[in-house]
């Protein structure tokens, strides 16, 4: 017997009793696959997902701005490059890192494939299949180059280069929604992944600093601190998000200063931003209570103010701990922008309803849904893996 | 050692000064009862008495880790009272090492002897990082700076533990027993970075049931028991002719685990 037989027979036929259930869960996922298959490549029809590809993507924003969305998408595929590769041309000193891994080169592959797969596949026309390939390939080549030269910048640059991202975001809002001498794109136009993204992005970014300062507030020995946390955190964990959802379209206008929520797209936003703040508080309030009392004494007798060991000490490691519960949430955040579809927002599930609605697509339920659900599964999978990335880098006891 | 050489403000005046500490837990337990203390310059005081006497918790009132209720305590010439500022400037002036060590394990061991310098005393990180080393040095694990405190030996951790206190460049330092958590091959390496600071003339307050170590260094021996100072004397007289009743049972408790 070769050795990979040999342990196949080990891992999946050792007993009798084992090779029973392997043989039935084989033929349960085989059975399981071939209806999937029989469906999606035989009887399901995807023209409905081909003929509405652009009102997925960024819902009815109008046609002679979408050269905006092109351009945010490649500043975004640019800096998705510069930044795996500067990541990667900087292992951290205590390991041996390579500067190609084999996941990376996995990752390549997906990128290559989707790029060349997707587009012809969803049947669009050939400038913008090209278009689609270009991006790759600029996220491909800065990959390359921030890698290959990356560790040559200058430091102080090197330095200032994390605080492109916040830019790039302003920047991104600007290019979507208008103004700096672009034409205004009112957000009822808004729609589609485009939508989501936005929502959940601007949702997740915005309740992480609250979520952390909701979390020491709760500790906090000032009683008005205290209370206040304890209360805003039972109120938006004790209602069901949509009941909420409903208030702040309702309430928000006269809660918040005038201009900062006049669209329903931005009240859904920052309902959304305070939801999911308090269960975030939570998360890190967990994390909180695993650091030990002591750390913040050695910190407090070292001279280091409250402040200073907070940031130094507790919460470096408070947020390690929290990490993947913190994420849990991102995640949920993002599967619960669907409900926004409730408010009358054309986001993913919206906008899914109204093809459904169109009678030319009548009865084509399951491939927008089968459609839908690899979406969301795409962009939480992105999120799982970034944050496993993210927690092993961060993480020296893995080396004790 | 830096810190001795570097001018003292009174030179004349004691470094530590309590009188008549008393402290209420929040729950009712009276902890501390009216404990005086007066610690001169270049002094070792060791402090011994049973568990739950009150000598952590006296020792940790001295850089206001614990507050007290009546009496008052004077650091280098600074009252402690509820001003923060205060109580910041005598943190700096005062290094601690605990039972626990209490390292910051996200950091590297050359960060845990860093941190503090640069973002309290403002100092540039390439002067403190040679300080740091030189201290590393100085207690036998230079060769462990870049390695995180999970991947060092408790006694090592220790030693680390008070070179990050020595960074700062303190003038006084307190041991809450240090070598309470060790295991006894590693009691000796710690004990031995402690005479050695002794030596040069460090003023310390430490906390241990180590009778060799406080017969060798303390220049007085303090036992606590119930919160109260029962007797203070200088070791040989403490160890071999003690005055008070109560001493003679701690010793004896003592001396037959500890010949």
């Amino acid at each position: 017997m070769t050795p990979l037989l040999r342990r196949l027979r080990q891992d999946l036929f050792a007993t009798p009793a084992d090779g029973l259930v392997t043989v039935l869960l084989l033929a349960l996922i085989g059975a399981g696959g071939f209806a999937v298959l029989h469906w999606a490549l035989g009887q399901a029809q995807w023209a409905v997902i081909r003929a509405n590809s652009t009102l997925f993507a960024v819902g009815r924003y109008p046609l002679d701005q979408q050269w905006r969305l092109w351009l945010l998408t490649a500043l975004l595929a640019a800096a998705t490059g510069l930044s795996w590769g500067m990541l990667r041309s900087h292992p951290r000193p205590d390991r041996g890192g390579s500067l190609w891994p084999r996941n990376d080169w996995m990752a390549v592959g997906m990128v290559a494939l989707l790029s060349l797969a997707l587009p012809s596949l969803l049947g669009l026309a050939l400038p913008l299949q090209l278009r689609w390939w270009a991006i790759a390939a600029l996220l491909l080549l800065l990959r390359w180059l921030a890698g290959r030269f990356g560790p040559l910048l200058p430091a102080p640059l090197k330095r200032c280069l994390p605080l492109g991202l916040p830019l790039l975001y302003l920047l991104g809002m600007v290019l979507i929604g208008g103004g700096l001498a672009l034409e205004p794109v009112s957000p009822s136009q808004w729609g589609g992944l485009m939508l989501t993204l936005l929502e959940s992005s601007f949702a997740i970014l915005l309740c992480f600093p609250l979520g952390v300062l909701l979390a020491l507030g709760r500790r906090s020995d000032l009683p008005l601190l205290r209370w206040g946390s304890v209360v805003y955190i039972e109120f938006f964990r004790g209602a069901p998000l949509i009941t909420l959802l409903f208030l702040g379209q309702n309430m928000l206008g006269f809660l918040l200063p005038g201009g900062v929520a006049p669209e329903r797209v931005w009240r859904a936003a920052w309902v959304l931003t305070l939801f999911a703040a308090a269960y975030l508080a939570e998360a890190v309030r967990s994390g909180l209570a695993a650091v030990p009392r002591g750390q913040l004494e050695a910190a407090r007798s070292l001279g280091l103010s409250t402040p200073q060991a907070f940031t130094t000490v507790v919460l470096p490691q408070a947020l390690r701990v929290a990490l993947p519960s913190m994420v849990g949430q991102f995640i949920s955040l993002l599967q619960d922008t669907t409900l926004l579809s409730l408010i009358g927002l054309m986001e993913l599930l919206g906008t899914a309803r109204t093809v459904m609605a169109n009678p030319a697509f009548l009865g084509r339920n399951a491939e927008v849904y089968f459609t839908l659900a690899v979406l969301f599964w795409c962009c939480c999978a992105a999120l799982g893996l970034g944050s496993r990335a993210l927690e092993r880098r961060l993480n020296p006891s893995t080396l004790a | 050692m830096t810190s001795s050489v570097s001018p003292a403000r009174t030179d004349a005046a004691p470094m530590i000064e309590a009188c008549a500490v008393q402290k209420w837990y929040p729950n009712g337990f009276h902890a501390l009862r009216g404990v005086d203390l007066t610690v001169q310059r270049g002094e070792v005081v060791v402090i011994m008495g049973p568990s739950g006497s009150g000598k952590s918790t006296f020792l940790r009132t001295f850089n206001a880790l614990e507050d007290f209720q009546q009496g008052s305590i004077c650091v280098d010439g600074i009252v402690l009272s509820d001003d923060l500022r205060q109580i910041d400037a005598i943190r700096q002036e005062v290094g601690m090492v605990f039972q626990q060590f209490n390292l910051f394990p996200h950091l590297t061991v050359l960060e845990n002897l860093t941190l503090a310098p640069v973002l309290v005393r403002k100092r540039p990180k390439a002067e403190v990082e040679q300080q740091a080393r030189a201290l590393l040095r100085r207690v036998g694990i230079a060769e462990q700076s870049d390695k995180y405190p999970g991947q060092l030996s408790g006694g090592q951790q220790q030693r680390v533990a008070i070179a990050r206190s020595l960074c700062m460049e303190p003038r006084i330092m307190l041991f809450d027993e240090p070598t309470s958590a060790l295991d006894p091959e590693m009691v000796r390496e710690v004990l031995e970075v402690m005479r050695g600071l002794a030596a040069d003339g460090m003023t310390m307050v430490v906390v241990t049931h180590e009778v060799h170590f406080a017969r060798e260094v303390a220049t007085r021996v303090v036992l606590m028991a119930d919160g109260e100072k029962v007797e203070e004397a200088p070791p040989e007289q403490f160890f071999t002719n003690p005055t008070q009743e109560r001493s003679k049972r701690f010793l004896d408790q003592i001396l037959i685990s500890n010949p």
